[in-house]
């Protein structure tokens, strides 16, 4: 379970997280919808120790862990921009986490691999990718951690209309596979009601759940 | 047609300096003891000065890239002093700092006044600014993004430097290396005041261009102008090969 208590973060005199709260429970598909420059990706940074707070708690399975570092939360992190290493390929990307922990990475890399349809892309480099194969190797790079938690900023936003479906059902599925609990971040609607256990708006710095579909 | 002119003005300086020394005396020149010793001091100078400035230069240009804080524009303009000082004042400042009683220890574990290792110091003060503000343009057109997932991955702040950051800035790396290394090259004011002009000893290029200048041996100057302008003409090439924009 995440849990965020009274988190308050303002840069320039202008409060972006005003004593916000957010329980997203464990294995949720959580939906943050929000207007543009609203501070929904401040908040991933928040969860994921990029931004320390400067008020309030981050508690991940009751732990508070505002004072940890990145590395020491459990969680995947997908920004709007994936933010592929520049010069790994492919299979550096997705084996880059297990090389860090001292793990042999060749078996696993190729389940995600696998699993996300990108076996064939393995040897590649990544600026030879199209749109939604970066979106993938990021997702598997992502998974590669092993995470508990996976925040996905605007995962969709840069494919075309016709591959958003498909890649939608693909978060859907691997959320459910590897048991995630995912906080994903879009302006769409369609995509928060397809995908979406909770669904979360963003406004003047507080999250209000607007549906919860039992 | 501006562009032109001035390509021209700098064919025709080059041109006539190159044409004013015969092959013959340009190899008899080079040939000398005391120039292969300025060469070869020249070279290792410049290669030692570059490389201290590339092992400065890349972690301070990563810090003021990466890092907003209180000052920050004031420890940015003092970055540059080296750059706007007049060169003889560097090196009057070198010698100055010697004297004094924290320069007085230093020189007793390592003598810099009037040796080598003086002209690499002298080299390294200025070219090390030169290197930082190529390496902080380097991390300013990289993205902190990858670093940041990185983070998330399972790295400390300097392991992703080093995995992330330092492979996608390589080629700013050698550009830096590349213009510390011209710059050691032509620096001349700073080694002539702090480390001296003593043939054989802490003689280098721009130092026997001004001693053969002062005794009237026109040849001999331009002979080491030309080698110096070849010099620079392959580091400006290496630099344009591996690209300044990463």
């Amino acid at each position: 379970m995440i849990q965020l208590e009274h988190i308050t973060w303002s840069a320039d005199g202008r409060v972006i997280l005003d004593d916000l709260m957010l329980t997203i429970a464990s294995g949720t598909y959580a939906v943050l919808m929000g207007s543009t420059g609203c501070g929904k990706t401040t908040l991933l940074e928040v969860l994921c120790g990029l931004r320390r707070p400067q008020k309030g708690r981050v508690l991940i399975d009751g732990c508070d862990v505002t004072s940890l570092e990145p590395r020491e939360r459990g969680i995947g992190y997908v920004p709007q921009d994936l933010a592929l290493f520049p010069t790994l390929k492919v299979y550096d990307q997705i084996a880059f986490a297990l090389k860090l922990r001292g793990l042999t990475a060749a078996a696993r890399v190729r389940e995600l691999a696998d699993e996300l349809v990108i076996s064939h892309l393995l040897d590649r480099q990544t600026e030879t990718l199209s749109g939604g194969e970066k979106q993938r190797v990021a997702i598997a790079r992502a998974l590669a951690a092993s995470p508990k938690f996976l925040l996905l900023d605007e995962p969709l936003s840069a494919l075309d209309e016709a591959m958003r479906g498909e890649a939608a059902a693909m978060l859907q599925r691997i959320q459910q596979q590897h048991q995630l609990t995912v906080l994903h971040v879009t302006h769409s609607q369609a995509e928060a009601t397809q995908l979406a256990d909770l669904q979360l708006r963003f406004e003047r710095g507080r999250v209000e759940p607007v549906f919860r579909p039992f | 047609m501006i562009t032109v002119a001035y390509v021209i003005f700098w064919i025709l300086l080059l041109g006539a300096t190159a044409t004013y020394a015969t092959p013959d005396s340009w190899l008899r020149v080079l040939a000398s003891p005391e120039i292969r010793h300025a060469t070869w001091l020249s070279l290792v100078s410049c290669t030692t000065a570059a490389g201290f400035a590339l092992l400065l230069a890349v972690p301070v240009g990563y810090f003021m890239s990466r890092k907003s804080f209180c000052g920050k524009a004031w420890l940015d303009a003092a970055l540059d002093i080296p750059i706007i000082l007049p060169p003889l004042v560097v090196g009057l400042c070198l010698l100055i700092f010697f004297q004094t009683w924290a320069g007085k220890v230093i020189e007793k574990a390592i003598p810099f006044t009037y040796t080598v290792a003086g002209v690499v110091l002298a080299q390294f003060v200025v070219a090390a600014s030169f290197a930082i503000r190529t390496m902080r343009g380097t991390f300013d057109h990289l993205s902190a993004r990858p670093e940041d997932v990185a983070l998330t991955l399972g790295c400390t702040r300097f392991q992703a430097l080093w995995h992330v950051a330092l492979p996608a800035a390589r080629r700013g790396m050698v550009a830096a290396f590349c213009i510390a290394w011209a710059r050691s090259l032509g620096e001349f004011g700073p080694i002539l005041v702090f480390a001296g002009a003593t043939r054989m000893k802490t003689e280098v290029l721009p130092t026997t261009v001004w001693l053969e200048l002062s005794v009237g041996n026109l040849e001999a100057a331009v002979s080491v102008s030309l080698l110096m302008v070849l010099m620079a003409i392959v580091v400006l090439v290496i630099v344009r090969r591996t690209g300044e924009k990463v």
